[in-house]
């Protein structure tokens, strides 16, 4: 029944999306983190930037950001990170660079919530006791702030574990790729949908289900 | 200003902000710059690249019809995705538990896997199966995996918009008499709908932007598609690009702050019962879906 899948990479084309999503997770929480910290700085230029740039790259969809990255930053302004004749790899960094770009305003959004659930009374507190700025930051208001945004960053992993078969548009050899040429192939339609689909369950259902409870668990109730 | 991470700047606060003012205007500054001479080396701030869309040429040939291309796959996908995902969302509740369970698998089966699965597997299904023309497909295509996707989505926003209602609007109307069916309908939908038209237009601006995808990968003629036409004529990408993201900014932002009037005019208003959902309500706080087996597979407004 399942012989049609003999002659494809399957699980090699999921560990790509695997691939992709781990480094575009990191990479995406990293800048997200700077641009959170942007938006809520004292510096009302930092925070014009920030805000800026969120609503600029949330309004832009995925798909025009990566294919931006493959025809505008690699063709035309030569930008081919560091893998200038290998075309695989080169579309890889890319693909990662778009899907960071594009999740990092995200993230930021998910960190301000997150810093704005904890009230001012608690800052306050924290400063009449005498605690200096980092110290009303590391013990008070950021273990606050991360316990609640445990929630809104598991829904952005998961967007940006299906958001990597966009990648799949600059050529990258993800899970999408390889469906749409073994769907306009093979017989077995129904079937093959079916196998993708079940993949992209077992990535995505876990981490929901699993990052779910421990924001509930961790949640700061108020 | 004082916020929760940091108190009205004193005398030593302003001048560490005026200094990291001055260093990021800097840094800025030296970005740009140097983004300008790269536009400059490649010659893509030649005026005969832009120019094109300064004439009428560019706009009815090419962008127009993309940008409504696009917008009417989002509004149909809109149109039926709703009525079907009110369908689920009530089901969802429904006191039968295998109608509940079968409508929690559907929905949460479709949320967890990407758009673009659903459309090119639309594509490949309607091209085999079914007589549709070689010219509708792709928009049959792109509908159906917007439908599939934002039905799921939308059951998931319809649940929470009434589950926020107040609980003795079911009991006042149990107590009037009313069956399930009736309290459903003429009391507690009109309301949910109400409070959840934030929401739903929240979510236009995600389908407007998974249009995209059916451009690149199954050849709808969208906007970005018909940016590739319009950069293949005048061999201006760059300019192509920038233009056509400005016009998705616009759209966007247009549908964000239509979205934000209503809540607000939703919010100030007297009637109703002042429950208001917007997306952040639906996904943000996992509480306001009632938890249970509703927080899975997510992610919707990104």
């Amino acid at each position: 029944m399942f012989d049609f899948l003999q002659g494809y990479d399957v699980l090699g084309a999921f560990w790509m999306t695997v691939k992709l999503t781990v480094l575009s997770a990191l990479g995406s929480l990293v800048w997200g983190t700077l641009l959170a910290a942007m938006r809520v700085s004292p510096v009302p230029l930092m925070r014009g930037f920030g805000t800026v740039y969120v609503n600029i790259v949330r309004n832009i969809p995925l798909t025009v950001i990566i294919v931006f990255t493959s025809l505008g930053l690699a063709d035309i302004f030569g930008m081919t990170l560091g893998a200038a004749d290998d075309f695989k790899a080169q579309g890889f960094r890319l693909a990662i660079l778009g899907l960071v770009a594009y999740h990092a305003a995200f993230v930021c959004e998910a960190l301000r919530s997150g810093i704005n659930t904890v009230p001012l009374g608690q800052a306050e507190a924290a400063r009449a006791i005498g605690l200096s700025f980092s110290q009303t930051l590391r013990l008070v208001v950021l273990p606050q702030a991360f316990r609640a945004v445990i929630g809104p960053l598991a829904n952005v992993l998961i967007a940006l574990t299906k958001n990597t078969t966009v990648a799949s548009a600059i050529g990258v050899a993800e899970a999408a790729y390889l469906m749409k040429s073994m769907i306009e192939n093979e017989a077995q339609t129904l079937l093959i949908g079916a196998v993708f689909a079940f993949g992209f369950v077992v990535l995505t259902l876990p981490t929901g289900l699993v990052l779910g409870w421990l924001g509930k668990r961790l949640a700061v109730k108020r | 200003m004082s916020s929760v991470l940091y108190d009205t700047p004193g005398p030593s606060a302003k001048r560490r902000n005026a200094v990291l003012s001055a260093v990021f205007v800097v840094l800025f500054a030296l970005a740009l710059w140097w983004v300008w001479q790269k536009m400059d080396d490649k010659g893509q701030l030649k005026w005969s690249l832009w120019q094109p869309f300064t004439t009428s040429e560019a706009w009815t040939t090419y962008l127009l019809p993309g940008l409504g291309n696009t917008l009417k796959a989002a509004a149909l996908s809109m149109v039926i995705a709703l009525p079907l995902g009110a369908f689920f969302g009530i089901a969802r509740m429904s006191d039968h538990r295998w109608v509940r369970g079968t409508a929690g698998v559907v929905v949460e089966f479709f949320r967890s896997i990407p758009v673009l699965l659903l459309m090119l597997f639309a594509n490949e299904f309607y091209a085999r199966s079914t007589g549709v023309t070689t010219e509708d497909r792709p928009l049959y295509a792109v509908v159906t995996g917007l439908v599939l996707y934002n039905a799921s989505v939308l059951a998931e926003v319809v649940r929470a918009g009434i589950l926020a209602l107040p609980r003795g609007q079911t009991e006042a109307a149990y107590a009037i008499g009313l069956r399930k069916g009736q309290t459903m309908t003429s009391i507690l939908l009109p309301q949910a709908v109400t409070a959840m038209l934030p929401a739903i237009v929240s979510q236009l601006v995600v389908i407007v932007k998974d249009t995209a995808l059916g451009g690149v990968m199954i050849g709808y003629t969208e906007l970005l598609n018909s940016r590739s036409t319009l950069a293949a004529n005048y061999a201006n990408v760059i300019p192509s690009f920038i233009v056509v993201a400005v016009v998705y900014i616009v759209v966007n932002l247009i549908l964000t702050s239509f979205a934000s009037w209503l809540e607000g005019r939703l919010r100030r208003s007297k009637r109703g019962t002042g429950a208001v959902l917007t997306e952040d309500t639906v996904e943000v706080n996992p509480a306001a879906v009632g938890g249970g087996f509703g927080t899975g597979a997510g992610g919707a407004s990104v």
